[in-house]
């Protein structure tokens, strides 16, 4: 008989106060026992909607069954049938708007806590199961693989399960991608990282860095050096600016750069580590995705004593996830929705101030979301040392720069066959957030997956 | 890893090391850059490329010791390795149709501008260059432009070698004496950059300057490195890291420098402590 408690089993986690002045993880996870008790909620519903909003299709109702059955084993083999980072998605996905999302039981009181019950099968494994021998037969085909986030990271283990020998090329020192240097360490921990990598590198994957696909090799290069196959996981990496006045002022980050000094070089280790960074006591961060959320919880760890989101638009456009506003908020974190930076203010080069102007919404626009629009003569000024800029990244040009034929939209994003992921380039492949814009892991993971079989399927004639 | 074959002091605060690393040696050009780092938690730190040799798959760099983590890569010798060295990043030096060049060096300026100066004589333009230093142990480089440069005029603040004053001031009597060239390149700390600029632009002799903020990644990611030209951000990793002397707005390119001017401060003293 199924738990019919209309709530979430809680999720343990560190108190706001403390926790927004450490980098270790926010929530603990569940028990073996709190685990069992949430998975007990599910009712195993004929149609099994969670699956349709799964963006890889993991066969939901039947891990979570062996998780309130006890065997956290099998329920692992099952997520890992279609997942290959459950410890990272039970973390970072936005389940609200996916499998939670169509949980029958969220229409009478809470879904099923799908994404906490993924992370604790995941972490349970990487503590206790057993490393498996891997027998895998190589077909003697290569793909190169350029990117290791979660695009790069899904499409490469695919293939080496299908048995290709894949290289990884990265172009930061350490593998990754945006989970290495974007998403920080109280939400997604390194260590974690380093583990679902190690799944990776142990099905025969290697892992190429400092290597930068348009610079240090081109798309041409590889299939020269022999690979049949090339998979671009690039990402979106390039940071978008506001283009407002003071934006060149000391103190102002864009969320890449800031993100980056505190997560891939250890800034969170202050004096400790050589990368600096400057936080300063007051921080305004414009934008409210993830990104932004994770900027502003890093400023407030790092010592800041009023942080900021300021947003152009509502509460009910705020794109990041929903538990992450609310983290935010609990840590103190001050939300400036509709509010609109109009220049960034400063004082001998240093910033000193960001200029806002409020916002009301009018009609829908082209993202189907409410369009702010100004209120005339409501400008005033957040007093900040330091800004971060954190609206949005779009593709590295890097790549499309130095491939012929491979055609890119306007915006940069690479174009691809929908049904394959392959760009008009032959034997090259695309996915993630290179051929979205930004978007998220799980997305990404998708495509990397879908690439994978068609990859799979073009050359296994050859 | 990354080994290092040979090591050069050149000054007290110059060092040279030629380092092997296939992937940058089989592709970069002059005017591109690499970054290197060392250590477990170590910085990223650009650095030009002052020659490349494609059959040893070797790069040479060049390297003033300014902060710690060059103090660090100073204490590495022959056979010790880098963690990470990564490029070519940036773009080509871009080269105009020129008969006559005039190249400008600065310190340490001279270890990027000799690839350039060097690939432009093998292409058949005649090259003159200036280069300056604080003392003669400054300047560096000399005998190897001397190998296809024209004329090679010496500046030192102090007279110890070539002629005392400013490169500026031998720019100046080049132009006064009707010397012509099609273009001027000059790499250098930024403020002789700017003063360069503003002795060459009265008499549009065209300019180009390569451009070294801070920055981490080299490949676009992070935007530290902007730079406002011509009154559009640009970023030198990326776009850069030469630009038109002309158009670069120096006086923010060296307040953008001075961001971490504190915390430098405090690392070092740390490690002068240690």
């Amino acid at each position: 008989m199924a738990n019919m408690s209309p709530t979430k089993v809680p999720m343990p986690q560190q108190d706001p106060d403390i926790r927004n002045k450490n980098f270790d993880e926010v929530a603990t996870g569940y028990t073996a026992e709190m685990a069992m008790e949430e998975a007990s909620r599910c009712i195993n519903c004929k149609n099994k909607p969670c699956m349709t909003g799964c963006p890889v299709n993991v066969p939901i109702p039947g891990f979570i069954e062996k998780v309130a059955a006890g065997d956290f084993e099998a329920a692992y083999e099952i997520i890992t049938s279609e997942n290959a980072l459950p410890a990272i998605c039970g973390r970072v996905c936005p389940q609200e708007n996916q499998c939670e999302g169509k949980c029958i039981r969220g229409i009478k009181g809470e879904a099923v806590s799908i994404g906490r019950l993924e992370r604790f099968v995941a972490d349970y494994h990487m503590q206790n199961g057993k490393k498996q021998e891997l027998n895998i037969e190589k077909n003697g085909k290569r793909v190169a693989v350029v990117g290791s986030g979660p695009a790069g990271i899904t499409c490469a283990g695919e293939l080496a399960k299908k048995g290709y020998d894949v290289t990884i090329f990265e172009a930061l020192h350490k593998a990754g991608g945006v989970l290495s240097y974007g998403i920080p360490e109280f939400r997604l921990p390194k260590s974690l990282v380093a583990k679902e990598l190690e799944n990776v590198t142990d099905m025969g994957v290697k892992i190429e860095t400092n290597v930068v696909i348009g610079r240090s090799l081109t798309v041409d290069d590889l299939f020269e050096r022999g690979f049949n196959a090339v998979f671009l996981g690039t990402g979106a990496g390039l940071p978008n600016f506001l283009r407002i006045p003071g934006e060149n002022l000391l103190g102002v980050y864009s969320a890449n750069e800031f993100l980056t000094r505190v997560n891939l070089m250890k800034g969170y280790k202050k004096d400790a580590v050589p990368t600096p960074v400057k936080v300063g006591k007051k921080v305004a961060v414009v934008g409210a995705g993830n990104v932004a959320t994770d900027a502003a919880r890093t400023a407030k760890r790092l010592g800041a004593e009023e942080v900021y989101i300021v947003y152009r638009r509502g509460a009910e456009e705020v794109p990041a996830r929903a538990e992450e506003v609310e983290h935010a908020k609990e840590e103190g974190v001050i939300f400036k929705l509709l509010n609109n930076p109009v220049a960034i203010h400063g004082e001998d080069g240093w910033v000193k101030g960001i200029e806002v102007v409020e916002q009301q919404l009018g009609e829908p626009d082209a993202s189907g979301r409410r369009r702010p629009e100004p209120i005339e003569g409501s400008n005033y000024v957040i007093d900040v040392e330091t800004v971060v800029i954190a609206i949005g990244q779009s593709p590295n040009p890097l790549i499309r720069q130095t491939t012929e034929g491979l055609e890119t939209q306007k915006w940069g994003g690479i174009i691809v066959e929908e049904e394959t992921n392959e760009t008009t380039r032959k034997n090259v492949y695309a996915g993630g957030d290179v051929v979205t814009g930004a978007a998220t892991v799980i997305l990404a993971m998708g495509a990397g997956k879908k690439a994978a079989k068609a990859i799979d399927e073009s050359l296994k004639e050859m | 890893m990354y080994k290092i074959l040979k090591k050069e002091i050149m000054n007290e605060a110059v060092i040279m090391m030629e380092v092997d690393a296939p992937y940058v040696a089989a592709r970069c050009e002059a005017g591109q850059f690499v970054i290197v780092r060392l250590g477990e938690d170590g910085e990223r730190i650009p650095l030009t490329i002052a020659d490349f040799d494609r059959e040893k798959n070797s790069v040479t760099i060049i390297f003033q010791v300014v902060g710690y983590s060059t103090e660090q890569y100073a204490k590495l010798e022959e056979g010790d390795a880098f963690d990470d060295f990564v490029g070519p990043l940036g773009q080509p030096a871009p080269f105009g149709k020129w008969n006559r060049v005039l190249g400008v060096a600065g310190g340490v300026g001279s270890a990027p501008l000799y690839p350039q100066l060097k690939k432009l004589s093998e292409m058949g333009v005649e090259c003159d260059v200036i280069i300056g230093g604080r003392s003669a142990e400054f300047v560096i480089l000399a005998e190897k432009f001397a190998k296809f440069c024209k004329n090679v005029y010496i500046m030192t603040d102090d007279g110890t070698l070539g002629e005392q004053g400013l490169v500026t001031k031998k720019i100046q009597e080049l132009l006064d004496a009707g010397e012509k060239y099609d273009h001027c390149i000059a790499i250098g700390p930024l403020v002789m950059m700017k003063f360069v600029v503003a002795t060459t632009k009265p008499a549009d002799l065209h300019t180009t300057v390569s451009l070294n903020p801070i920055m981490i990644d080299g490949t676009g990611m992070c935007g530290g490195c902007r730079v406002t030209v011509g009154g559009e951000t640009k970023f030198a990793c990326v776009d850069g890291p030469d630009f038109d002397g002309f158009l670069v707005d120096f006086d923010e390119c060296m307040k953008r420098q001075t961001f971490y001017k504190e915390e430098e401060h405090a690392c070092r003293m740390r490690n002068a402590a240690n």
